[in-house]
């Protein structure tokens, strides 16, 4: 069933929605940045759209809110997550669920910071809220957790941020300086130039946060504020040295147990499952019947998180 | 192997399962404990009264007179027989005493927990933060690794092996992380896997 998809954020999640939604067999009929909108009832063009904004710094003619108030079946939220209201993204879902539509977030703030307002939200609502692609990009943890039953898993833990796993797992390997490290992902594009939402551990945290919400199956709402956070930025070189010494190593892990929401910087063997290298994203769930489950994969990038945007999608068809 | 709690391995939990428990009880067996005696008289007799107290069966005892642990205090190896389910009473025991024990029974006993600490770990008198953990926890320093590169002022870290006994990990990280704080050094923990 093709289904009409409005995407609002334009950044390289929206753009890649954008650019994928006629491979998944859907029409885009709206997409809005935080300046414009293009608005179209027979479907948008992706080079057309963004051919425009990197000529004119606009999508469209149209006021932002315009994409809000188009004909669609899904309005997908994929703007920058914001912290404490969750604000524009919030009333943006809002928007979209009083009109009964259905709702796909890659954005983590409403499901992390108001978890207990979206669910009321939706409880009133004909349309159906999804945020796979809000936890760890192209990777099914959401949808995994969905099949197996919140019940039936019983922790989850992990690297949910593949900026400060690139930084430390760089860091073991060659032996050099945070600093140098953060310079070196910010020259790849893997770190952003404020790099603090990753190191600091809060984008992890916002990813642990959502599983507790998700694991918890309405027990507890969980948010940022309940959660233990630490960073990587005052890890030295020589605490890896010290680490390998003793065949282990550190990595930024995230868990979401029945104690609560924890994310920091913890030792874990070389070779654990956990310690992935590079950018790459695993979570690790303990199950009631079937021991431990692991998924890896990306976590990041505009494609990657479009792939789990536009899964969720077919999940309403 | 990892020296964290690992979760057992199946094939253990079924050995176990599948072992026939005789009427007459398990069968004893041979266990090592490791203690360290403060270096004055009568300190080792009273050692191992606790052991044989509890029906436990000397068998060996080391001791090593002229080789002190770093903290001043004399290594005693002891081999004792006894039914398993009497060695946590016999240790319990001893424990009790104030002897302290390092290892008991390697498998069982012997937790040993990795942390790192990080910071400004030498001129926040890193003698008085091991003192410290030491002190408050039953957790006692099995290894120390230092690296300093930057000299005293800078970012130094430390690795510790810290000995403790099973069930005891919680306890032992929330007095670290205490003492941690206190110094503004930060902690990092091993994941321990298991839920407790």
């Amino acid at each position: 069933m093709t289904l009409r998809l409005a995407v609002v954020g334009a950044g390289a999640v929206g753009r890649s929605v954008v650019e994928l939604a006629p491979e998944y067999g859907h029409v885009v009929t709206a997409v809005a940045d935080s300046r414009s909108s293009a608005v179209d009832p027979g479907g948008l063009d992706a080079e057309a759209v963004f051919g425009r904004k990197e000529r004119e710094g606009v999508v469209g003619s149209g006021d932002p809110d315009d994409a809000l108030a188009a004909e669609y079946d899904v309005l997908i939220e994929a703007t920058p997550t914001t912290l404490g209201d969750a604000e524009p993204g919030f009333s943006h879902v809002r928007a979209a669920l009083e009109r009964d539509r259905h709702v796909v977030l890659a954005n983590k703030g409403p499901v992390a910071e108001r978890y207990a307002d979206l669910m009321a939200l939706e409880a009133e609502s004909a349309g159906t809220v999804q945020f796979e692609a809000a936890v760890g990009g192209a990777i099914p943890i959401l949808s995994t957790i969905a099949d197996f039953g919140p019940t039936q898993i019983t922790a989850a833990r992990g690297v949910l941020n593949g900026t400060a796993n690139f930084i430390l797992s760089r860091m073991a390997a060659e032996g050099l300086g945070y600093e140098h490290v953060l310079a070196e992902a910010q020259d790849l594009g893997v770190a952003e130039a404020d790099p603090a939402f990753d190191v600091e551990g809060t984008d992890a945290a916002l990813k642990f946060v959502i599983l507790a919400n998700v694991l918890s199956d309405g027990e507890q709402v969980y948010s940022l504020a309940d959660a233990e956070v630490d960073g990587i930025r005052s890890i030295p070189a020589s605490a890896l040295d010290l680490a390998a010494e003793d065949g282990r190593t550190v990595r930024l892990i995230g868990e979401a147990t029945a104690d609560g929401v924890r994310v920091g910087p913890r030792l874990v063997p070389q070779h654990d499952a956990l310690a992935v290298t590079g950018t790459r994203n695993i979570v690790q769930f303990d199950t009631v019947h079937a021991g431990q489950l692991h998924l890896s994969g990306r976590g990041a990038g505009g494609p990657e998180t479009a792939t789990a945007i536009l899964s969720d999608v077919s999940r309403l068809e | 192997m990892s020296d964290e709690a690992a979760p057992t391995p199946e094939s253990d939990a079924d050995v176990v399962v599948s072992d026939p428990e005789t009427d007459g009880g398990e069968r004893p067996q041979t266990h090592t404990i490791r203690l360290e005696l403060v270096d004055k008289p009568g300190e080792l007799l009273s050692a191992l009264r606790p052991i044989a107290e509890n029906g436990g069966n000397l068998l060996s005892i080391f001791h090593e007179r002229g080789n002190l642990t770093p903290r001043g205090h004399i290594p005693v190896e002891v081999d004792v027989e006894c039914p398993p389910d009497r060695f946590e009473t016999i240790v319990d025991a001893l424990r009790d005493e104030g002897v302290n024990v390092i290892q008991a029974g390697a498998e069982r006993y012997g937790e040993q927990l990795t942390l790192l600490l990080v910071g400004d770990i030498v001129d926040t008198d890193l003698s008085d933060t091991l003192r410290r953990i030491e002190s408050s926890t039953d957790a006692t320093l099995a290894d120390l690794s230092l690296s300093a590169p930057e000299g005293r002022g800078g970012a130094s870290s430390a690795r510790l092996r810290l000995a403790t006994r099973t069930g005891r990990t919680d306890e032992v990280f929330a007095h670290v992380r205490d003492i941690a704080d206190e110094k503004e050094l930060n902690l990092i923990e091993p994941l321990v896997e298991v839920a407790e």
